[in-house]
C-alpha cells in the first residue's frame, strides 16, 4: 500500500473529511503533506501524528510520558523494521519479537489502543495476509493482536479481513 | 527505572545527553552489559541502549528513550522535531551506521566514509541555513537536536569529516558540542579517545548492508521555490498598491547622534585598527566592512544609529615604529591615522566618528575606570617575570616576542596570543623565545606590575552572560570561544607594562608605566565617543536604552565579550555592555595568508591602485565574507564573480528593465494591469526581501546578499519568459503585457538598488540616479515590496553599471600581488601534511609561458563546447575533454597553483 494511500485510510479512520493531497519524495516514495499554512510535513509518522492532533484525537498518541514514548518507539519501528526488511528471515524475526511482546498485551501500549495499533496493522496487512494457518498458529500473539485491530471500529475499511481460525489445528506446534 | 547501555554503543550518545538535558532523571540507575547481552527479553537480538521502565515495560529504540526522558521533563514534540527524528532512524542512520562501521571497524578514510553520509550531512545543513535559526527546530534547542547530535558526534568530532562548506553545520555542532550535558555525555562515552572508543561494540555487530547504489548526484538539493498561499500573495498585493504613501517619514538627521527615549538606538563599533600596520583586505572585511553594511542597512531601516571606529595608537610597536622613521611615537600615529582614514574612505566605509585612542578622553576614562576597580579591590599586585632584552636594552612587550606555543607546538606563536591554537600566552612560557627585532634571545627578569582580578569577576561576568546570551545575535564562534575560556577558568590578567608609549597609570609607584593595550584599547570606543560628543555617556551609561553590536574577528573575541565586560562590571557604573557580538572567522589569501612581509596579499592602500572599483571589491569580499568559517580570496573567483553575479545577473537584470522602459515607452514608467503570473512574482520578491530582513537582522551579512541576487534571478527570469520586446510588437492586449512586465521589472529594479545600498552605496546611488527614484524611496527600506515607480513616472539615462573583467587583466593583478605561490595555509602546516608529491617536479614559469597555455586552454575550451553544441560523437568528445584536462594540469603547474586534488574534497 502506497504511504498516500495509508493516510487517506487513516483520514478517514480519525474521521477526518478534510482530503488532504499528498506527493511522494525519492526513491522510498516518502510521503509529503503541503500544510496551508506553515512548511510542508514529510515522513509517514510524523504526517500520521500531525492528522491525529488535526483530529483532536490526541489520546491515540499516549497520555502518560510512558506511553508517548511507547507509541512513537512502535511508531519508528514500523518506518524501520516493518517497512525497511528484506528477506524471509528478517521477517521471521520481526514476528517472533512481535509475538513474544504482544504475550501479555492487548495493544502494544498494554491497555490502550493507540496509533501505534493502527499503523502496525496497516504495515503488517500485506504480510499477514500471505501468512499459513500454520504459522498464524505459532505467532498466536500477533494473531489475536491483529484480528483485534481489524475488528475496531472503522480501521480495516477497503482492506482484506484476514481469516483467524479460534480452533487450534496444530496443538503440537509449540 | 533502570538503563542498560555498553560501552562504545553509539546509542549512549544521545540517550546520556538527554538525560543530563531533563531533569527529571533522580531515580535513573545505569548498568552496564557487554555488547552481545540480551537485556530486552522480547527481542532475538542484542539492543543497547534499553531503558526498563518502572512498570516493566521496555524502551530499546534510543530517540524513544531520549523522547521519554523530555517527556518527564514536560517537554512535549512537535511536528517538525517528530520529522527530524523520523528522518534520523529512517534516513541517516542507515548510512551513518555504514560510515562509522567503515571508519572504526574496517579502517577506511577520507571520501570512503564521507562518501556514504555527505547527501545526508548536506541535507541537515541547507535546513539549517534555510531556516535561519541556530537549531533545527527553530530558536531554541529541541529534542531533535540533542537526537541527530548524538548521532553524528563520533564522525564530526573528527574535523576531517565535518566538510569546510557545510557552515551551518559546522556551526550547530559546535553550539551544541560546548553544552554541559553534550560534553559529559561524550566524555563519558568516548572516554578521551576519540572514535576508537567505539570499537569494541561495534567489532561486535553485523556489517551494516551497503546504503543502496542510489544515483549519486552532487549537485546540490534544487532550491525549492516557496509555494505560497493565496493569502500571502493577497497581504503582498495590498502592500504593493500602497506604493510610496505608506513609507514611514524619514528620521531627521541629528548631530551629533544621541540615543532617544522610545526608539531602537543602534550603536556599531568595529575593532580598532593597529596603527601602524597598513589594514590587509582580511583586516578590513572582519571589521570596518561589515560593521559599515550593517550601520547601512540599520539606517535604512530607521533605526537610531551611531557607527563608530578609529586606529589604536599606543603600545611598543608604535614606539618601535616611530625609531624605525626617526619620528616621535606622535608623529607615526598622525601619519597613519590618515593613511587609514584615507583607506576606509575609499571603501566608502559610513563611520560617524573615526577617531583615535591617543586623546586626553582616553587618560581620563581608562583612569576613572582603574580607579573604580582599584577601590572595589578588583586589582591585584605582583611581581612578574618579564623578557627583557639585553641587547635592545628594554623589556620586549608580548608582540616584540616570538617562540614555540607551548600549547600546541605552533612555532610562530606571538607573546601573547598562538595564532594556531587562539590560546593567550605568557610571554615566558613560549619555549625558545626570541627578541622579533633583533632576534637575540632575551633574559627573565622581575617588575612590579598590575593584575586584574578576574575570578573575582567570574560570578558578576557568568550571570551577566546567563542574561545576554539567550535570545541575543552572538555568533557561535564568539560563544564558542567565551565558553572555553570559562571552562578552562579564568586568571588574574596583567594590566601594565614597562613602556612609555601609553595611558599612563595613576598610582604611586607605577610613574614609568603605562596600561597595557588591551585594557585600554576596548576603552578607546569609549573616548572616541567622548570627542564626538559631551554628552557620550547617554550612549555608553545607558544599557536599557542602547543596543550595542560589536564587529571584530574572531581573535578578538576575548578582549571584547569577556576582558571588558569584567573591567566595565567591576567598575560599577552602568556601562553599555556588548548585546550582540558578531566575530567573523579567518580570510586566507588565495592559498596561504597574507603577508606584509613577503609581500603576499591584497593591503587596504593598494586595492585602489588595481583600477577595481570600490563597489566591486566591497561585493567580493562580502560575497566570501568568513561567516561562519574560513574563506579565501581568490583572483578567479572574483573574475567570476564579477561577470557572473554583477554582470550577467544583477547588472543585466536592472540594466535590461531600465532600457525598455526608456527604448518602449519614451521613459516612462507604463500602466501595470497585474495578472496571477505578476501577482505570484510579487509575493517571491516580498518573500525574499523578508528574508534579507531576518538575516541582516542578524547580521548574516554574507547570506542575505545572496537574496539580492536571488531576486534579480527571479527577474530575469519573469523578463525572459514573458519576453516584453516581442509583446511590444503585438496587438493592444500584447503591448499592454509588455507594459505591466516592464513596469514590474523597473519596480523590483528600484527595490534593489535599495537592498543594494549598505553593500554597493555607490552603485545604489547610480541605479537610483538613472531611475530617478524618488528621494524617501532611497533612504528607507520597508519589509514590504512597494510600487514606487508608479505609472507616469519619468525615468532618467540608462547606462550599464558593471564592467567585465578580463582573465589578463586578473593574471597581471595575480602575479603583482603574490598570489599562486606555494604558500601553504596555516592548518596545512600545523597538520604537518606531506608536500604533494608533484612538488619538486614543479617551478612556476614565465609569464609568457603561462599566456601561452592560458590560449591554448581557452582555444581548447572553446572546441569541446562547439563538439558539444553540435551534439558530437561521445569519443570524440571526450578525447578532446582529456586533452582540455591535460592543458590545465599543464597550466596549473606553471603558475605554481597546487594541483585539485582527484578526491574532489574541495569543490571550486
Amino acid at each position: 500500500m502506497a504511504a498516500a494511500a495509508e493516510l487517506t485510510l487513516l483520514e478517514k479512520s480519525l474521521g477526518l473529511s478534510k482530503g488532504n493531497k499528498y506527493s511522494a519524495q525519492g526513491e522510498r516514495q516518502i510521503p509529503v503533506l503541503q500544510t496551508n499554512n506553515g512548511p510542508s510535513l514529510t515522513g509517514l509518522t510524523t504526517i500520521a501524528t500531525h492528522l491525529v492532533k488535526q483530529a483532536n484525537k490526541e489520546y491515540l498518541l499516549g497520555s502518560t510520558a510512558e506511553e508517548k514514548a511507547i507509541v512513537q518507539q512502535w511508531l519508528e519501528y514500523r518506518v524501520t523494521r516493518v517497512d525497511g526488511q528484506s528477506t524471509k528471515e528478517d521477517l521471521r524475526t520481526l514476528l517472533k519479537d512481535l509475538n513474544s511482546y504482544l504475550e501479555d498485551k492487548v495493544y502494544l501500549t498494554g491497555h490502550n489502543f493507540t496509533l501505534a495499533d493502527i499503523l502496525l496493522y496497516y504495515g503488517l496487512h500485506r504480510f499477514i495476509v500471505d501468512l499459513t494457518v500454520q504459522e498464524k498458529e505459532k505467532y498466536l500473539n500477533v494473531s489475536r493482536w491483529f484480528c483485534h485491530i481489524q475488528h475496531y471500529p472503522g480501521i480495516r475499511q477497503h482492506l482484506s479481513s484476514v481469516v483467524f481460525i479460534k480452533n487450534r489445528l496444530y496443538t503440537n506446534s509449540h | 527505572m533502570r538503563l542498560f547501555v555498553s560501552p562504545g554503543s553509539p546509542g549512549s550518545l544521545p540517550v546520556l545527553a538527554a538525560a543530563g538535558r531533563a531533569r527529571g532523571r533522580a531515580e535513573l540507575l545505569i548498568s552496564t552489559v557487554g555488547p552481545e547481552e540480551c537485556v530486552v527479553p522480547f527481542l532475538a537480538r542484542p539492543k543497547v541502549p534499553a531503558l526498563q521502565l518502572d512498570g516493566g515495560n521496555y524502551l530499546f529504540s534510543t530517540s524513544a528513550i531520549c523522547r521519554y526522558f523530555f517527556l518527564l521533563s514536560g517537554w512535549e514534540q512537535d511536528d517538525l522535531t517528530n520529522q527530524w527524528l523520523e528522518w534520523e532512524a529512517t534516513e541517516l542512520q542507515p548510512v551513518l551506521s555504514a560510515a562509522l562501521y567503515y571508519l572504526v571497524v574496517q579502517g577506511k578514510k577520507g571520501e570512503d566514509v564521507l562518501g556514504p553520509v555527505r547527501r545526508a550531512l548536506t541535507h541537515v545543513d541547507q535546513s539549517l541555513s534555510r531556516q535561519n535559526s541556530p537549531f533545527l527546530t527553530g530558536e531554541t534547542e529541541s529534542l531533535a537536536d540533542i537526537v541527530l547530535w548524538g548521532a553524528l558526534y563520533p564522525l564530526l568530532q573528527d574535523p576531517a569529516y565535518l566538510p569546510d562548506e557545510l557552515g551551518a553545520l559546522r556551526s550547530w555542532f559546535q553550539t551544541l558540542s560546548t553544552q554541559e550535558p553534550c560534553q559529559r555525555a561524550a566524555e563519558t562515552v568516548l572516554k578521551q579517545q576519540g572514535i576508537l572508543a567505539l570499537r569494541p561494540y561495534l567489532q561486535k555487530q553485523p556489517q551494516p548492508s551497503p546504503p543502496e547504489d542510489k544515483a549519486v548526484s552532487n549537485e546540490p538539493e534544487e532550491e525549492e521555490l516557496a509555494t505560497l498561499s493565496e493569502e500571502e500573495i493577497a497581504v503582498a498585493v495590498t502592500a504593493w498598491e500602497k506604493g510610496l504613501e505608506s513609507l514611514p517619514p524619514r528620521r531627521p538627521q541629528q548631530n551629533p547622534v544621541l540615543p532617544v527615549a522610545g526608539e531602537r538606538n543602534v550603536l556599531i563599533t568595529s575593532a580598532l585598527p593597529y596603527v601602524n600596520n597598513v589594514p590587509h583586505l582580511g583586516n578590513i572585511i572582519g571589521c570596518v566592512l561589515s560593521a559599515d553594511v550593517f550601520a547601512r542597512y540599520s539606517r535604512l531601516r530607521q533605526w537610531n544609529t551611531l557607527y563608530l571606529c578609529g586606529t589604536d595608537e599606543y603600545g611598543t610597536a608604535t614606539e618601535t615604529k616611530a625609531m624605525e622613521e626617526g619620528l616621535t611615537p606622535q608623529e607615526i600615529c598622525d601619519k597613519y591615522h590618515i593613511i587609514h582614514a584615507d583607506i576606509y574612505r575609499w571603501f566608502n566605509i559610513s563611520f560617524d566618528i573615526f577617531g583615535r585612542t591617543t586623546t586626553p578622553q582616553q587618560t581620563k576614562i581608562t583612569q576613572d575606570i582603574f580607579q573604580r576597580l582599584l577601590s572595589r579591590g578588583f586589582v591585584l599586585q605582583d611581581t612578574v617575570e618579564q623578557l627583557r632584552c639585553e641587547r635592545c636594552a628594554r623589556f620586549l612587550a608580548d608582540r616584540f616576542v616570538e617562540g614555540v606555543c607551548p600549547f600546541c607546538g605552533y612555532e610562530e606563536a606571538r607573546g601573547d596570543q598562538c595564532d594556531k591554537c587562539g590560546k593567550l600566552i605568557n610571554a615566558i612560557e613560549l619555549k625558545k623565545p626570541q627578541c622579533k627585532v633583533c632576534r637575540s634571545s632575551p633574559v627573565v627578569k622581575s617588575s612590579q606590575h598590575l593584575f586584574l582580578d578576574l575570578p573575582k569577576l567570574e560570578e558578576r561576568l557568568e550571570e551577566w552572560l546567563g542574561k545576554t546570551l539567550p535570545g541575543s545575535d552572538w555568533t557561535p564562534n564568539a560563544r564558542f570561544i567565551i565558553r572555553s575560556w570559562l571552562r578552562d577558568g579564568l586568571k588574574p590578567r596583567c594590566i601594565t607594562r614597562d613602556l612609555k608609549w601609553g595611558t599612563p597609570v595613576p598610582l604611586e609607584g607605577f610613574e614609568d608605566k603605562v596600561f597595557y593595550v588591551w585594557f585600554d584599547a576596548t576603552i578607546g570606543y569609549l573616548s572616541i565617543t567622548a570627542n564626538y560628543t559631551d554628552q557620550w555617556e547617554r550612549w555608553w551609561k545607558n544599557p536599557e536604552q542602547v543596543d550595542l553590536y560589536q564587529f571584530m574577528a574572531k581573535d578578538n573575541v576575548p578582549f571584547h565579550g569577556l576582558v571588558f565586560p569584567c573591567s566595565a562590571l567591576g567598575a560599577e557604573d552602568n556601562y553599555t555592555l556588548v548585546k550582540h557580538l558578531i566575530a567573523t572567522e579567518y580570510l586566507n589569501y588565495e592559498d596561504g595568508k597574507f603577508s606584509k612581509s613577503r609581500g603576499v596579499g591584497v593591503f587596504g592602500d593598494m586595492a585602489q591602485d588595481t583600477g577595481i572599483p570600490a563597489d566591486i571589491w566591497r561585493f567580493y569580499l562580502l560575497y566570501i565574507r568568513p561567516e561562519g568559517q574560513d574563506s579565501a580570496f581568490s583572483w578567479t573567483d572574483m573574475l567570476l564573480k564579477n561577470n557572473s553575479e554583477l554582470l550577467n545577473n544583477l547588472g543585466n537584470f536592472i540594466n535590461r528593465a531600465g532600457m525598455f522602459v526608456s527604448k518602449f515607452f519614451g521613459g516612462c514608467v507604463p500602466e501595470m494591469v497585474l495578472t496571477s503570473d505578476d501577482r505570484r512574482l510579487l509575493a517571491h520578491v516580498t518573500l525574499e526581501l523578508q528574508h534579507y530582513h531576518q538575516l541582516l537582522e542578524k547580521a548574516r551579512i554574507r547570506d542575505a546578499l545572496r537574496s539580492i541576487l536571488t531576486i534579480s534571478r527571479h527577474g530575469n527570469q519573469y523578463i525572459q519568459v514573458n519576453e516584453p520586446w516581442k509583446r511590444i510588437k503585438g496587438d493592444e492586449a500584447d503591448r499592454q503585457r509588455a507594459g505591466t512586465v516592464t513596469g514590474m521589472a523597473v519596480n523590483v529594479a528600484a527595490l534593489l538598488s535599495v537592498m543594494l545600498q549598505p553593500y554597493m552605496p555607490t552603485v545604489s546611488a547610480s541605479i537610483q540616479a538613472q531611475l530617478q527614484l524618488p528621494p524617501p524611496a532611497c533612504s528607507v527600506l520597508p519589509t514590504n515590496f512597494l510600487c514606487t515607480l508608479p505609472a507616469g513616472h519619468q525615468i532618467g539615462t540608462v547606462s550599464p553599471l558593471f564592467q567585465k573583467l578580463e582573465n589578463d587583466q586578473i593574471e597581471s593583478l595575480r602575479q603583482r600581488f603574490g598570489g599562486g605561490q606555494l604558500e601553504e595555509s596555516l592548518e596545512l602546516k600545523a597538520k604537518a601534511s606531506p608536500k604533494p608529491a608533484a612538488e619538486e617536479t614543479r617551478k612556476t614559469a614565465g609569464p609568457q609561458e603561462i599566456q601561452t597555455l592560458l590560449e591554448e586552454v581557452t582555444k581548447q575550451g572553446n572546441l569541446v563546447r562547439e563538439l558539444k553544441a553540435q551534439k558530437a560523437d561521445k569519443n570524440q568528445v571526450a578525447a578532446e575533454v582529456t586533452k582540455l584536462l591535460d592543458l590545465k594540469k599543464q597550466l596549473a603547474l606553471a603558475e605554481g597553483k597546487p594541483l585539485e586534488t582527484p578526491k574532489g574534497k574541495k569543490k571550486k
